[in-house]
């Protein structure tokens, strides 16, 4: 197949990427080496939209990041993706922290932040009333908001695969030759041809470029734990809450999260294996602790899951958006870390400009702007259910308990463009598993209706794809 | 809107139960309402014997003992709407529930029965580190996958935690032809039942390790390994004692968490031991007219013992929607010293019949006494030559007793030894 853009990596910005380009009359080919997008760093970092304060000015992080936060609650408005402009609290916990905000404060204002303020302790307790009563004072920025990274990632292939894009499943890129002013791009059993590549691949953003003898990448992949807590406690912030920041990144934040659970993390630690999203039993307690010096009343109790991310960290400190050295027709787009999915709407801007300036490409009429809105049944009202199910019963059929999710909602996600096969992909799309019992009566169903609809054995559906098989051979 | 005299929310043992003494005792108009595609609960997947033996003096299998019920539901004519899910209860006793056939009910209720049973504990509460591999799932996943779907869900396995699933389980991967390594329970003695521990584990060579849990799970894809490590007294994994155990599943056995969603939503009193309604001697909750029964109000060690509570419970039901509801004063019931809770909560001093108080001790002991005290004053006492957290307890309080109590007063039952 012969593609005029491949982009490696369906993470939020390959994803965003290959939606903005289809607005135009060429060949797009979004590729993934597992078995669904968003797999990586973008179904595991914070979920939360930043002001924009914190970037150096002058660095694309702060250009990117004032101008994707702006165009976040649009885009997810059209993707019919839940976003929510909660703001967010930087806490000081003494005068040099304090003065700290004020620093966050000039920054933000030079980064072209809106709506800045510095709230006393009084105004602090006032909005968010189970802060620490040790809390002096708080930088409030408006703009910021929270997010669904991996619904983001999901809306976005889903709106670009309608308007043509070839979304290419479990194809590693392993090797990219180039010749006769085309790429081949192989996995080692299947090649594609292209005229240009994006290197969007997150954490292997280096490795990717290397294929073309682009060593000026380097990617560290710094981990960062999180604890998800159950919804009971969702409320126990109104805000996106930061401690100070440090070297190493924002700090543990605690936030509430677009589904109404509250979020703390994350941990930073760089590593050296770009697999390993493990959690460690120390990391958490640690970061229950800090979170803790924020909001005392946090347990342990209400934790339902935790989990890792990797930030694709490059040691320039700036994203790095721009063709190789090595080829012009090779874009890379790495050290994609915090605010990366912040930046991302603005980022897909950013490379478009970039492709546009070397294709001649023409705008399609006929390009579909708006994602349908999914089923979800759990926020309609009696009368728009019963509605939903006299068309379709299979709305009346709950197979998620904790969350409310129905057959129809299940059926909807492996039917939709790019849609679900396997357990976890149906979990993102639908939340079914995503509830209190974690997928305990309703993963053995979800598997099932996976099987059917898939048309498989049912020992052949995957928890995430490769080898991540739930069941084995038949019992005896 | 659909109106019945009573609404039963579950239709496992609990509910079953519920609803049949509740015909018995001369309700006509009953509606049992089952999530699942079949009455019987998670009874239908409980493949092994054990059951009935004290309700019916003999051994049944879960699905048998179910079908006794089944059989006489059908008898009775009692109505039920199987993949059936109630979303929500009101104030008014109004259920609203949902199915493929009758699209959204909404059923008024003079009672409503809540026997919604319980769910097991995940790993994400326990906060095991590691990677989020295939292959870790509870007991009872693991049970439906080879009982009901016919599956092997692994083939070398860890089981955490000495629950009487996960003990259950250890004895069905193995005869299914799975290795079970080890089970790992973190406190020094097992949550399960005796019978089960001798007839799971013993009789197969599998070792329990006590005070012994697993800290980290390996493996990228499935996983491929847990590093288990000894606790401490206070449940703190003790440096050098970890150890690798190559698996492809860990079953979690570590605990039951009583389903209360909807009663929560609606505001009934809970009891943050038993994490069920607060209730009286009828298993009346804080809501008139809404009654809690088996595992939903306090996770029971035997099967048996639902069914009885449940029957309390759909005779009281009964007599609310009959008006035979006896005036009240209530008196106290409290756990102390050694006992974690008491079921009920409340127990009205002009009922006519005995009261047997349930309860569970929060740890092992060996020839104690139980003493039941009213008022400071001890009343009962029971020598008990074994108590253990894994089995409930209970004891009998005389109707000539109750008699003597006054509204306002107290009941406390503790261990002595």
């Amino acid at each position: 197949m012969k593609y005029d853009v491949a982009i490696v990596g369906a993470g939020v910005i390959g994803s965003l990427i290959a939606r903005e380009l289809s607005r135009y009359n060429i060949r797009i080919a979004l590729v993934e080496k597992c078995n669904d997008m968003a797999m990586g760093t973008s179904k595991a970092n914070s979920a939360i939209v930043h002001a924009g304060f914190d970037a150096k000015p002058g660095s694309l992080k702060a250009k990117l990041n004032v101008e994707g936060t702006a165009l976040m609650p649009e885009l997810c408005k059209k993707l019919s993706v839940p976003f929510k402009p909660v703001g967010s609290l930087v806490v000081a916990f003494s005068d040099e922290e304090t003065n700290t905000l004020k620093e966050l404060l000039e920054r933000g204002k030079i980064n072209g932040v809106p709506g800045l303020e510095i709230y006393d302790s009084d105004k602090l307790h006032d909005v968010e009333p189970n802060i620490n009563d040790e809390a002096k004072a708080a930088l409030w920025a408006p703009s910021a908001g929270i997010v669904c990274p991996y619904e983001l990632t999901i809306a976005a292939v889903e709106n670009a695969v309608v308007n043509g894009v070839d979304f290419i499943r479990n194809f590693e890129v392993k090797s990219i030759e180039y010749s006769d002013g085309e790429f081949s791009v192989s996995d080692g059993k299947e090649t594609i041809n292209t005229n240009y590549i994006i290197n969007a691949a997150g954490v292997y953003c280096d490795e990717i470029a290397s294929l073309i003898g682009d060593t000026s990448i380097h990617t560290i992949p710094r981990k960062g734990e999180y604890m998800l807590c159950d919804k009971s406690v969702g409320k126990l912030a109104n805000h996106t809450i930061f401690q100070c920041p440090s070297k190493m990144g924002k700090g543990i934040l605690v936030t509430p999260t677009v589904d109404g659970n509250l979020l703390l993390g994350p941990s930073a630690l760089d590593i050296e294996d770009k697999n390993d999203v493990s959690t460690t039993s120390e990391t958490l307690s640690e970061i229950l602790e800090i979170a803790k010096k924020s909001v005392p009343s946090l347990t342990t109790r209400e934790v339902i899951t935790s989990f890792a991310g990797l930030r694709a960290h490059c040691s320039k400190n700036d994203f790095i958006i721009e063709p190789s050295e090595k080829n012009d027709k090779f874009i890379n787009v790495a050290g994609i870390e915090s605010p990366g999915l912040s930046s991302a709407p603005a980022i897909a801007l950013y490379v478009k400009g970039i492709i546009l300036s070397k294709i001649n490409a023409e705008i399609k009429s006929d390009f579909i702007e708006e994602r349908e809105e999914p089923v979800r049944f759990r926020h309609m009202t009696n009368d728009e259910r019963k509605a939903l199910i006299e068309k379709n019963p299979a709305y009346g059929r709950i197979i998620c308990r904790c969350e409310t999710i129905t057959e129809g909602e299940i059926l909807d996600a492996i039917h939709a463009p790019a849609g679900a096969r396997d357990v976890d992909g149906v979990k993102r799309r639908t939340r079914a598993g995503m509830g209190r019992c974690q997928g305990g009566f309703c993963g053995s169903k979800v598997v099932e209706l996976l099987a059917k609809e898939l048309g498989v054995e049912i020992n052949k559906i995957t928890k995430c794809g490769g080898n991540s098989k739930i069941l084995y051979e038949r019992t005896k | 809107m659909l109106n019945y005299d009573i609404v039963v929310i579950g239709g496992g043992p609990a509910g079953m139960a519920a609803a049949l003494k509740a015909k018995e005792c001369g309700v006509d108009s009953i509606l049992i309402l089952e999530r699942a595609e079949t009455l019987g609960g998670i009874l239908e997947q409980c493949i092994h014997t054990g059951f009935g033996l004290h309700y019916f003096g003999e051994e049944l299998s879960g699905p048998e003992y179910a079908d006794r019920f089944i059989s006489l539901v059908n008898e009775k004519n009692i109505e039920y709407k199987t993949d059936t899910m109630a979303l929500e209860i009101t104030e008014n006793n109004v259920v609203y529930a949902v199915n493929k056939t009758d699209g959204l009910l909404e059923i008024q209720a003079k009672a409503i029965i809540l026997a919604m049973g319980c769910r097991e504990r995940p790993r994400g509460a326990l906060n095991i580190a590691g990677t989020r591999a295939s292959g870790v799932m509870s007991a009872g996943t693991a049970q439906k996958y080879v009982n009901i779907d016919g599956y092997m869900p692994g083939k070398k396995v860890v089981i955490l935690g000495s629950g009487d699933i996960g003990l259950i389980m250890a004895r069905r991967m193995t005869l299914e032809g799975a290795e079970v390594k080890c089970v790992c329970e973190l406190m020094p003695y097992s949550s399960g039942l005796t019978r089960n521990i001798v007839q799971c584990l013993d009789d197969f060579n599998i070792p329990l390790y006590l005070s012994c849990t697993v800290i980290d799970i390996h493996g990228k894809g499935r996983i491929e390994g847990v590093t288990i490590a000894d606790v401490d007294e206070n449940r703190r994994p003790i440096k050098g004692t970890e150890r690798y155990i190559e698996c492809d599943t860990l079953l979690l056995s570590v605990g039951l968490i009583p389903e209360n969603e909807l009663t929560r939503a609606v505001g009934i009193q809970l009891d943050p031991i038993t994490s069920g309604a607060v209730v009286d001697e009828y298993r009346e909750t804080s809501h008139k007219g809404v009654f809690a029964c088996g595992n939903v109000l306090h996770v029971h060690d035997l099967v048996d013992y639902v069914t009885l509570e449940s029957q309390t419970a759909g005779e009281g039901a009964a007599n609310y929607v009959l008006g035979k509801s006896s005036e009240a004063e209530y008196i106290e019931t409290k756990g102390v010293n050694g006992v974690r809770y008491i079921v009920p909560q409340k127990v009205n001093i002009k009922n006519e019949g005995d009261i047997k108080l349930y309860f569970r001790v929060g740890q092992v002991y060996k020839n104690a006494r139980i003493v039941v005290k009213y008022n400071g004053e001890e009343i009962i006492s029971r020598k008990r030559p074994r108590l253990a957290p894994g089995e409930m307890e209970d004891v009998l309080i005389k109707n000539d007793m109750l008699k003597n109590f006054a509204q306002g007063g107290k009941i406390e039952i503790s261990v002595e030894v």
